[in-house]
């Protein structure tokens, strides 16, 4: 930290007034640092965190990448060499053969696949519209509104899990409110069942508890008739939690671009004798393009990265239905002792996470 | 005139439906944001039985502080290390904040002001990071906190969350709107580098400071995926993850949901009162995120 006090006066020229802050008096030196001086105060500056950086996000992401390589029980020390370099076994299995790592991959993103399809389009719509509310200047009390929306987006994801938990049991509140409306509520976290199972029974197309011959093929390891059942009963219940969880931050993005729009475009379209629908679909809704692409495509990577619900409500069951990619990845490693294929797997979360999301920005580009 | 009326009545007719639909939504949306806060709290003072059987009652009957009482350890029953618990909570908290100023204004100043070589590749690694999911880094960060000998200690559990790009780029910008005559005039005084940033400069972005206190303080009492990986002794667990491991073990299923419910309580109230407090740079600092990218 010393180095500038180091570099020679440059002139002395009269003493010019201190900021009140600095006490001591030390002879004026008039002079702009070198370019040198300032790169080294430069590195200088930025070495803590990028000291942080190096070590707990490059090197770890560089070991994984090699753990990813070999059949490693997270005992040993895995760069010793006496591991069995495996080369891309782990990913292999994970992808190709038909294993039961790769059925319970399947499986997840199966699960995945329904929870997108259920919580990217709510989350967006719920967000969008609690920040068009909240943002109509003819309301009272918006803050106090925006106030107890967001809430929920800054509480633990462990309390809330727990709300959660207790909120929909068998015999709890929600089934309760449901009992009001007289309907017999599921024992939502036991409940495997998937949603449009039970809804193409109950339109007749199926009969309960079994497969249609239509449907007996495989796809991925996977038969047909698993890929269609939707969401289960109790990773609908996850999707609530998550889509309540994180509609409070969305709407704040929306609010943000809502309040990007010059007021003067709406006072256009009100003397042109729009209609407040028609402002809202012919001049809201296409400003709000970029903001609607950005929390679709945020929305869609918290998606794939569903965890700590999964954790505490349910552990990835019953019957495999809560399981996502990312708690099948961290029980392997420490569950099961599997490091390199839960490393593994991983990376081809990470892959899959940057290629939706890659496709998604491409699909909401700006067209003229 | 007539034409004008002719575009004042659906205006008007508009406002009274945005009005009406707008206060539904507003109601609606209160009883779903609070109803779980407020169902939790009253279910915190209620008895086993009586939460199990009565959910939605908001008035327990009978009011029973047993789960509060086991909550703080004052049942022998059931040994809680709620004091361990609360005590590692605060301590690394407050260690991430502190760090974190440091860490994130001294880069961010160098980021703002400093005509580095290397800048704009520092520059990117740092906007890279905010683009890698966290989770998949969970095995990645166990296998370097092993290999540096730190897993299982308050350094493992601190300093990889000392990552914080989000912080670096608010503080970046806040140093970016400080006017550059008042750090001339600092340097034509013989001021280096350092005192300019430590005496001048960081004091006028104190909010941004604050924000990033508050969010770090947030962060790291709700953190929960990292401790998970980077300890397994009880001795360093958190309230959170202390509590995630009693909810997905011993306390799995509708067990003991009163207590359950009344830790989750406590993990909240300070996250509650720092954000009633600080409200309005949570949000701010939320919107401009989502307003930039």
């Amino acid at each position: 930290m010393t180095e500038t006090r180091t570099a020679p006066p440059a002139g002395g020229g009269a003493p010019s007034p201190r900021p009140a802050r600095s006490g001591r008096l030390r002879p004026p030196r008039r002079r702009r640092p070198t370019g040198a001086e300032e790169t080294r105060a430069g590195w200088l500056l930025s070495a803590p965190a990028l000291l942080a950086l190096l070590l707990f996000l490059v090197a770890p992401v560089l070991m994984a990448l090699w753990v990813s390589f070999l059949d490693w029980n997270g005992q040993s020390n895995p760069f010793d060499g006496d591991q069995e370099f495996v080369g891309a076994d782990n990913y292999r299995r994970l992808l190709a053969e038909d294993t039961l790592l790769h059925r319970d991959f399947m499986v997840s993103v199966r699960n995945t696949v329904y929870f997108v399809a259920l919580n990217v389009p709510a989350v967006t719509a719920l967000a969008f519209a609690l920040a068009l509310v909240v943002n109509q200047r003819i309301l009272k009390g918006r803050g106090f509104f925006r106030t107890v929306f967001y809430f929920p987006s800054i509480t633990s994801s462990v309390a809330v899990s727990i709300v959660f938990l207790f909120l929909f049991q068998g015999s709890g509140a929600v089934n309760g409110l449901l009992a009001l409306a007289g309907v017999d509520g599921p024992n939502w976290f036991t409940d495997s069942r998937g949603v449009l199972h039970i809804l193409m029974a109950a339109l007749g197309l199926t009969e309960p508890g079994r497969t249609p011959e239509w449907a007996g093929g495989t796809l991925g390891g996977l038969p047909l008739w698993e890929w269609l059942s939707g969401p289960s009963v109790a990773m609908c219940a996850i999707i609530a939690l998550t889509t309540w969880a994180s509609s409070g931050t969305f709407m704040l993005f929306f609010l943000a671009g809502l309040q990007n729009i010059p007021a003067s475009v709406y006072e256009a379209a009100m003397i042109d004798g729009a209609s407040a629908w028609q402002r809202f679909r012919y001049v809201t809704l296409p400003l709000m393009r970029r903001s609607v692409t950005l929390v679709m495509t945020l929305a869609l990577i918290a998606s794939w990265q569903v965890f700590d619900q999964v954790y505490i409500m349910s552990q990835g069951s019953p019957a495999k239905t809560t399981l996502t990619p990312a708690y099948l990845s961290y029980a392997r490693s420490f569950g099961d002792g599997q490091f390199g294929a839960g490393a593994a797997m991983a990376f081809v979360l990470f892959a899959i996470i940057v290629v939706l999301t890659v496709v998604q920005r491409w699909i909401g580009r700006e067209r003229d | 005139m007539a034409q004008a009326t002719r575009a004042a009545r659906p205006l008007v007719r508009g406002r009274a439906a945005i009005w009406v639909a707008g206060y539904a939504v507003l109601a609606v949306g209160t009883v779903l944001y609070l109803g779980p806060f407020i169902v939790q709290l009253a279910n915190s003072v209620k008895t086993d039985a009586d939460a199990a059987a009565n959910p939605l009652a908001l008035l327990p009957d009978p009011f029973s502080a047993h789960a509060w009482r086991r909550a703080f350890g004052l049942d022998t029953a059931l040994d809680m290390p709620i004091g361990r618990w609360l005590g590692n909570s605060l301590f690394v908290t407050v260690s991430v904040t502190v760090g974190r100023l440091l860490v994130d204004s001294l880069i961010g100043y160098a980021l703002a002001r400093l005509r580095f070589a290397g800048r704009s590749a520092v520059n990117a690694l740092v906007l890279a990071v905010l683009a890698v999911p966290g989770v998949v880094l969970l095995i990645p960060k166990f296998l370097v906190l092993k290999q540096l000998g730190i897993f299982d200690s308050y350094a493992g559990m601190i300093l990889p969350l000392l990552c914080d790009a989000v912080g670096i780029m608010l503080l970046k910008t806040a140093f970016e709107q400080v006017p550059r005559e008042l750090e001339e005039a600092a340097r034509m005084d013989g001021a280096g580098v350092f005192t300019t940033y430590w005496r001048v400069v960081l004091p006028l972005v104190r909010p941004a400071l604050i924000t990033v206190a508050i969010l770090s303080f947030q962060g790291s009492w709700n953190e929960f995926t990292h401790f998970l990986v980077a300890t397994s002794d009880p001795a360093y667990e958190t309230l959170n993850l202390g509590l995630a491991r009693l909810a997905a073990g011993p306390l799995g299923g509708a067990q003991q949901f009163p207590l359950k419910l009344a830790l989750a309580t406590l993990s909240t109230i300070p996250v509650l009162i720092v954000y009633l407090l600080f409200q309005r740079h949570f949000i701010a600092s939320q919107m401009n995120s989502g307003g930039k990218s």
